[in-house]
């Protein structure tokens, strides 16, 4: 029961915060909105049983690339955006379109509902292998040592990318 | 005890809302965080068939997938400042020449 409530509660906020980005005219009202949605996807994770993700998802997401998003936003004076032609047709066409694929993922949940079982908070807790940041420690540096390294370089190649495509020319 | 498909039917959602923002959305700040938004509701089925299957790889794949959208913001609003200081716009309408 208390696991419906909590649920229906995040779900709600969560739902509410991404219309809430949707609708919002200015960039930094729709950065907010993303963290509260983030928040409470953590709030989720937690739920289903993913305590270092949902630890991960506040520092890195709502915290590390949201400041990021913010900083530019300032950075760069961002006002209100304004409407133009292309949005009017993205609305005419891309509206019924979304609606249509929501539908049609909803449809496609619904109909395997059976197959596909409940979500029991506490199945994640094993007795034997530690908590749940040990078993993901031990997958990802001992299965996925080679796709962890790969990572590694990736955000060095972004790191400096970021800083060549951000210096400013001296012309 | 909330069934699997409820978590599946949430992210459905939040990834549709991501994409209606994506089109909708004219300024090009606010199209990259509905990227982040459609990346967060991948995530939350990733995590949601982890638990389903008891299995944890579905974790490490969320963080792979938040290392990915760490750089990809990253290098994305790098270009977007560098936009910015050629175009002096935010608007995607009056970005459409790849030359100035």
């Amino acid at each position: 029961m208390l696991h419906e409530i909590l649920f229906l509660f995040f779900a709600a906020i969560c739902v509410g915060g991404a219309i809430n980005l949707v609708l919002q005219r200015h960039p930094i009202n729709s950065a907010l909105s993303l963290v509260v949605v983030m928040v409470s996807l953590a709030a989720l994770y937690l739920l289903l049983g993913a305590e270092f993700v949902g630890a991960v998802q506040v520092i890195v997401y709502a915290g590390a690339i949201m400041v990021l998003f913010v900083f530019v936003i300032m950075l760069l004076n961002a006002g209100a955006e304004e409407q133009s032609q292309g949005s009017r047709i993205a609305l005419l066409i891309g509206g019924p379109g979304v609606a249509l694929l929501a539908g049609a993922i909803m449809w496609l949940v619904t109909h395997s509902d059976k197959t596909i079982g409940n979500v029991v908070v506490g199945s994640m807790v094993s007795t034997t292998g530690g908590d749940n940041t040990h078993q993901v420690a031990r997958l990802l540096f001992k299965d996925f040592l080679l796709p962890f390294e790969v990572t590694s370089i990736l955000i060095l190649i972004a790191i400096m990318g970021a800083v060549v495509l951000a210096s400013r020319k001296e012309s | 005890m909330v069934p699997l498909s409820w978590y599946l039917i949430l992210s459905a959602i939040l990834f549709c809302l991501g994409v209606s923002a994506f089109l909708l959305k004219r300024n090009i700040i606010t199209i990259f965080m509905s990227i982040e938004l459609m990346l967060n509701a991948v995530n939350l089925s990733f995590v949601a068939f982890a638990n389903h299957l008891g299995k944890l790889s579905g974790h490490v794949f969320v963080f792979f997938v938040m290392v990915v959208a760490a750089a990809e913001a990253a290098v994305g609003l790098a270009i977007i400042i560098a936009v910015f200081r050629t175009r002096e716009t935010l608007n995607v309408d009056r970005v459409n020449l790849l030359k100035l």
